[in-house]
C-alpha cells in the first residue's frame, strides 16, 4: 500500500500566555511507496510521533491530506483504517493471555470480514510463528521479558493484516543488546509480509541500520527525505549532518577564499565552486588521513584504541566542538609524544555549510 | 481492498454517532445531577416560603414570588437552633483537635522510632480496624452510663476520639518522608519531639488537613453515638435536633421553618467543601469510606 | 544499653494515648460485648444476671422486630448494592467520556457526601409524604403518569421500601462515582488507543478491557457497599422517626439500638447478641465476596 502525505500540518493550541499555536508537523509531503520500510527520524518533540499518529489516526491534522493508495483516508476514524500500530509501551492488555491479546483485533471483524474460530486461531499462530512467540501462547504479558511482549504487540499489529503498519519507538524499552536483535527482526518481518511499514525512532543509526528510506524531521519541519547511505552522504543542511553518524561529525568554523578552505591560518582543502565568505565546514570522523605533509594541523589531546580502527582526539581553536575526533586505521598511529598531528582530508567527507542558515554549499569534487 | 468503500459516509456516521451519543451522555449526566441538586434547591425554596403559602399549595409550586427569612427567624428562636450549632462546633473541634494529639504521636512512633515490639503493636492496631463499631457502641453506652457521663461533653467526645484508619493513613505518609532528613536532623541535636513537630508535621501538613475534614465532616453529621448518650435537648448535636425539631417541633407540623433549619444544618459543611472542593475528594477517595 | 531501654519506653509513651484511647473504647468494649451476649437474664439497674448461655441469642433470633429488621436490610442491601454501583458505574462511564462541565458535574455529584443524612432525610420525607394539605411533590409527579397517589412515609411497605432504597442510593452514590471515576480515569489510554487501531465496538471495548482494568475497584465498592448497606440505620430513621419498629421499617442495627435505649430499651444483652448476629453475617458476606473477587480479578 502506498502511503501519500500531502502538506500535512497539524497544529496544537496552546496553553502558554501568548497564546501561540504549536506546530507540532509543518506541512509535510512524502510518497511512500508501497512495501517499504521507512524511519522517521529526530530528536524528542521533533513532531515525528505526532506525524505517526496523524498516519493511525489517532489525531486529525489541521490541513493536508492523507492518501493510502487511492484513499483519501484524511478524516477517516482510525478504526477504519486497516492500521496496525505498535505502541511504544506495547499496550498489551495485561488481563488476557498472549493469545487471547494477538486473537483480540480478529475478533473484532465483522460482517463478511468475520472469521471461524479455527480461522482466527490459525491466523494467530502464524503471526505468533513470524515473530517467533509460538511458545508462549498461554502466559501473561506480565511474564514477559520486554522483547517478547515487543513482539507480542507486533504479532498482534499484523495478525489483521494491516494495510500499513506503524511502530512507535519500537526498540527504545529494550536493553541494547536486545536492541540490535529486534531491529534484524522487524527488518527481517517487514521483508517476509511486505507491508508498508513507518517507525518512529530518536536513534539515527537504529533508523540508518534498516530503512529503506529515513526522514529527517527537527521542530516539525521535514529537513530530508532519502535513502539512509545518500541522506549521511549527502545531507540537506548542517543539522542533518550533525544528527547523522556516531561518532559526529566534526564542525569547525571556516572560510572560503579563492576556491580554498580555510581552517584557521591553513587552507585545508580547495573547494572549487563555492563562493567565498565564512562557512561551517564539517568533517567526517572517516575523513582525516594522517600525513607528516598534511594541510591541516591540530593539538593532539589523546589516542583511543577500538581495535581495528583508533580513534584519535584532538583539538583545535575553530572548532564548534569540545573536541575533534578522527577515526583512522591503526597502522597510521602518531608517534608517541607528539604534540600535534597533521591530517590530509578526503573532499568527499568535507560539507560546507552556509554559516547563517545552515544550508548546504557544493562544491566540486574531482 | 479492491472493493470500493465510501469513506465520505463512514466518516459523516463515526461524526454522527458520536454527536448521538454526547448528547445522551449530556442528558443522563444532567438527569442525575437534576436528582442531586432537586432536594437541595427544595430545602432552600421550602424554607423562604410563609407558613401558609406553604400550607395553601396543594400543588407544591417550584417557585416563589413572596421570599421571606421569617422561618430563619423562627427556626433559631421557637426551638433551641442555635444551641445545637454550638454544641456541634464544640464537639467537632475538641473531637478533632483530641484525635489529632492521639494520632499524630503514635503515627510518628510506628513509622520512625525503633522500640521492641513495634511490629507486634502495629499488627495489633490494625487487626482492630475490623471491628465494627455497632459491636463497641454497646458497651460504650453502658460505660458512659455507669460513670455518669450522659448529657455531658465528655461522654459525647471519648469514645469519638481515636481512630485506627487514621493513624495508619498518617503512619504511611510519615514513612514517605526520606530517612536523610530523621539522620540529618538527628547529627544537629534535633530531638525526636522537636524533629516531628518542626519537620514531620510540616511536611504532612495535606495528609493532616485531609484527616482533619474527613473528621470533621464525620463528627458534623454523626447521629448515632450523640442520641444514645444525649436526652437532655441542651446537649444535642445538630442531627438530633434535626430530629427532635421533626418529631416534636414548633408545636405544630411547621415545614418551612424545618427547612429553614435543615438549611442551617447544611450550609457548613456544603460551604467548607465548596472551599476544599479537591482537598476534601482526594481526601475522601484515599480515606473515606461512607455507603 | 540504657539507650536501647530508653528508646523502648518513648516508642511505647508516643503511642500511650492511642492505647489507652483503643483499650477503654474498642478492645475492652469487644470483649465486654461477647460477654454480654452470652449472660442470660442480665439486668441493668442491678448489674446481675442469671446464668450463662445462649439464651439470648435465640430469644434474638425470634424476636419478630429482629425478624422483620433482617427482612428489610436483606432487602435493601439486595436492591441497593447492585444498583448503586451500576448506575455510579454509568454515571462515571458518562463522566469520563466528556470533557466541558466535566468539574461541575463532579462537585455536584459529590454534594450528597457532604450532607448530614438526618437533615436531607427530612426534604426526601417531605417530598414523598402525603400530608392532610398536599399529596407530596411526588406524588404529583406520579400523577403525571396517571399513577395514583401513594403514602411513601405512612403507607404500604413496598412504597416505604422504594423510598429507602432511593434515599440510601442518593446518599452511597458520591462516593462509588468518585472511587470509579478515578480508576476510570487511570486506565492507560493507550490501552484504547489499541483497541481503537483494532476497530474494536465500544461495547467490547468496555466489557473485554475497561471493565476488567477497574474490577478491583468495582469489588472494593461491593465490598464496602454489602457493608454499609448492612449497617443502614440513619437513612431509615431519617425518613420514617426513630420509631422504627413501629413504622416495620427498622433495619439490624437499629434493632440493636432499639434494645439498647429508648422505650424499648435496657437490655444489652439482646442487643449484644443481635450485634454479633450482624458482626457474623456482614463477615460470611464479605469472606464470600473475597473469594469470588480473587476467582474474577485479575492482578
Amino acid at each position: 500500500m502506498k502511503v501519500v502525505l500531502e502538506n500535512l500540518t497539524k497544529r496544537f493550541p496552546n496553553r502558554n500566555k501568548k497564546g501561540d499555536d504549536v506546530i507540532a508537523v509543518n506541512n509535510f509531503n512524502f510518497e511512500i511507496p508501497d512495501g517499504q520500510l521507512i524511519g522517521l527520524l529526530g530528536p524528542s518533540g521533533c513532531g515525528k510521533s505526532t506525524t505517526l499518529n496523524l498516519i493511525s489516526g489517532l489525531e486529525t491534522p489541521s490541513s493536508g491530506r492523507i492518501l493510502f493508495g487511492e484513499d483519501d483516508v484524511t478524516r477517516l476514524p482510525p478504526e477504519n483504517r486497516g492500521v496496525g500500530l505498535v505502541f511504544q509501551n506495547y499496550a498489551l492488555y495485561p488481563h488476557l493471555t498472549v493469545l487471547e491479546n494477538i486473537l483480540f483485533p480478529l475478533q473484532n471483524l465483522r460482517g463478511a470480514d468475520k472469521l471461524s474460530k479455527e480461522d482466527m486461531l490459525k491466523r494467530a499462530t502464524e503471526a505468533a510463528r513470524l515473530v517467533q512467540i509460538d511458545g508462549l501462547l498461554e502466559r501473561k504479558p506480565s511474564e514477559l521479558s520486554g522483547g517478547q511482549q515487543q513482539r507480542v504487540a507486533i504479532a498482534r499489529a499484523l495478525v489483521k493484516m494491516p494495510r500499513v503498519l506503524l511502530l512507535d519507538e519500537p526498540l527504545s524499552n529494550l536493553d541494547a543488546r536486545l536492541r540490535l536483535q529486534t531491529r534484524e527482526e522487524i527488518r527481517r518481518i517487514q521483508q517476509e509480509t511486505g507491508i508498508t511499514t513507518i517507525f518512529v525512532t530518536h536513534d539515527q543509526e537504529e533508523a540508518m541500520s534498516i530503512s529503506d528510506m529515513i526522514v529527517v524531521m527537527e521542530a516539525g519541519i521535514v529537513q530530508q527525505i532519502g535513502k539512509p547511505q545518500d541522506v549521511y552522504d549527502d545531507p540537506a543542511n548542517l543539522f542533518v549532518a550533525k544528527f547523522l553518524g556516531t561518532p559526529p561529525i566534526n564542525v569547525f568554523e571556516g572560510r572560503l577564499s579563492g576556491g580554498r578552505l580555510m581552517i584557521g591560518q591553513e587552507a585545508v582543502l580547495s573547494v572549487p565552486g563555492a563562493p567565498d565568505g565564512i562557512v561551517w565546514a564539517g568533517i567526517r570522523p572517516e575523513g582525516f588521513i594522517p600525513a607528516a605533509d598534511g594541510e591541516f594541523t591540530c593539538d593532539l589531546n589523546r589516542v583511543e584504541v577500538m581495535g581495528r580502527d583508533i580513534s584519535v582526539v584532538c583539538h583545535h581553536e575553530k572548532c564548534a566542538g569540545a573536541q575533534i575526533r578522527a577515526i583512522i586505521s591503526a597502522e597510521s598511529r602518531p608517534g608517541d609524544g607528539a604534540k600535534t598531528v597533521r591530517f590530509r582530508l578526503k573532499p568527499r567527507k568535507v560539507l560546507l555549510f552556509d554559516h547563517e542558515s545552515g544550508a548546504r554549499i557544493p562544491f566540486e569534487v574531482k | 481492498m479492491e472493493k470500493k468503500i465510501d469513506f465520505d459516509l463512514i466518516e459523516r456516521r463515526a461524526a454522527a454517532r458520536k454527536r448521538a451519543f454526547r448528547a445522551v451522555d449530556y442528558f443522563f449526566l444532567t438527569l442525575w445531577a437534576l436528582i442531586v441538586l432537586f432536594p437541595f434547591y427544595w430545602m432552600l425554596l421550602s424554607s423562604v416560603k410563609t407558613y401558609s403559602a406553604y400550607n395553601s399549595e396543594y400543588i407544591p409550586r417550584f417557585i416563589t414570588l413572596a421570599p421571606t427569612l421569617e422561618n430563619y427567624r423562627e427556626a433559631f428562636t421557637a426551638v433551641s437552633l442555635g444551641r445545637y450549632f454550638l454544641n456541634t462546633i464544640i464537639f467537632t473541634v475538641i473531637t478533632t483537635a483530641l484525635m489529632m494529639v492521639v494520632i499524630i504521636p503514635a503515627a510518628f512512633a510506628f513509622a520512625r522510632l525503633e522500640f521492641a515490639g513495634r511490629q507486634i503493636a502495629f499488627t495489633l492496631f490494625l487487626s482492630l480496624m475490623m471491628i465494627p463499631s455497632e459491636l463497641v457502641v454497646i458497651t460504650n453506652f453502658v460505660t458512659i452510663t455507669n460513670l455518669h457521663l450522659r448529657n455531658t461533653f465528655t461522654g459525647l467526645i471519648l469514645p469519638s476520639v481515636t481512630s485506627v484508619f487514621y493513624i495508619y493513613l498518617l503512619k504511611e505518609n510519615f514513612e514517605q518522608i526520606p530517612d536523610e532528613l530523621y539522620r540529618a536532623a538527628k547529627v544537629d541535636g534535633t530531638g525526636d519531639f522537636k524533629y516531628l513537630t518542626r519537620v514531620m508535621i510540616p511536611i504532612s501538613k495535606p495528609t493532616l488537613v485531609t484527616i482533619v475534614i474527613l473528621k470533621v465532616i464525620e463528627c458534623w453529621n454523626s447521629y448515632v453515638w450523640p442520641r444514645l448518650i444525649t436526652d437532655d435537648a441542651r446537649y444535642f448535636l445538630v442531627s438530633n435536633g434535626i430530629q427532635e425539631i421533626r418529631e416534636n417541633g414548633f408545636g405544630r407540623e411547621n415545614i418551612p421553618a424545618m427547612m429553614a433549619a435543615v438549611v442551617v444544618v447544611s450550609a457548613p459543611l456544603i460551604a467548607l467543601f465548596l472551599i476544599f472542593r479537591n482537598k476534601v475528594m482526594a481526601g475522601v477517595s484515599r480515606g473515606g469510606t461512607k455507603g | 544499653m540504657t539507650g536501647k531501654k530508653n528508646n523502648n519506653l518513648k516508642g511505647w509513651l508516643y503511642l500511650l494515648p492511642a492505647i489507652l484511647f483503643l483499650g477503654c473504647f474498642l478492645v475492652y468494649p469487644l470483649i465486654d460485648v461477647l460477654i454480654y451476649s452470652v449472660e442470660e437474664g442480665y439486668n441493668s439497674a442491678s448489674q446481675t444476671y442469671t446464668g450463662i448461655g445462649l439464651y439470648n441469642y435465640s430469644y434474638v433470633l425470634r424476636d419478630p422486630y429482629f425478624l422483620q429488621a433482617v427482612k428489610n436490610t436483606f432487602l435493601l442491601v439486595i436492591i441497593t448494592v447492585p444498583l448503586s454501583t451500576g448506575i455510579a458505574l454509568l454515571i462515571s462511564l458518562g463522566l469520563n467520556a466528556i470533557k466541558p462541565l466535566r468539574k461541575l458535574y463532579q462537585t455536584i455529584y459529590f454534594l450528597p457526601y457532604v450532607t448530614n443524612t438526618l437533615a436531607v432525610g427530612l426534604v426526601f420525607m417531605i417530598l414523598f409524604k402525603r400530608t392532610a394539605y398536599t399529596d407530596g411533590l411526588v406524588n404529583l409527579m406520579l400523577r403525571w403518569f396517571g399513577a395514583g397517589p401513594v403514602d411513601f412515609i405512612d403507607g404500604p411497605y413496598w412504597a416505604k421500601m422504594f423510598v429507602l432504597c432511593f434515599y440510601t442510593i442518593w446518599v452511597v452514590m458520591p462516593f462509588k462515582v468518585l472511587i470509579l471515576t478515578s480508576a476510570l480515569a487511570s486506565v492507560n489510554p493507550e490501552y484504547y488507543a489499541a483497541a481503537r487501531m483494532d476497530s474494536t465496538r465500544s461495547f467490547r471495548v468496555f466489557y473485554k478491557i475497561t471493565l476488567p482494568m477497574i474490577s478491583p475497584m468495582i469489588f472494593y465498592l461491593v465490598i464496602t457497599g454489602f457493608i454499609g448497606a448492612f449497617k443502614a440505620y440513619s437513612d431509615a430513621v431519617a425518613l420514617f422517626g426513630t420509631d422504627l419498629n413501629a413504622a416495620g421499617m427498622n433495619t439490624i442495627v437499629g434493632y440493636v439500638y432499639d434494645m439498647l435505649y429508648g422505650s424499648s430499651g435496657g437490655y444489652p444483652s439482646f442487643a449484644s447478641a443481635a450485634a454479633l448476629i450482624l458482626f457474623a453475617i456482614v463477615l460470611t458476606i464479605t469472606v464470600i465476596n473475597l473469594m469470588i473477587s480473587k476467582r474474577h480479578v485479575h492482578y
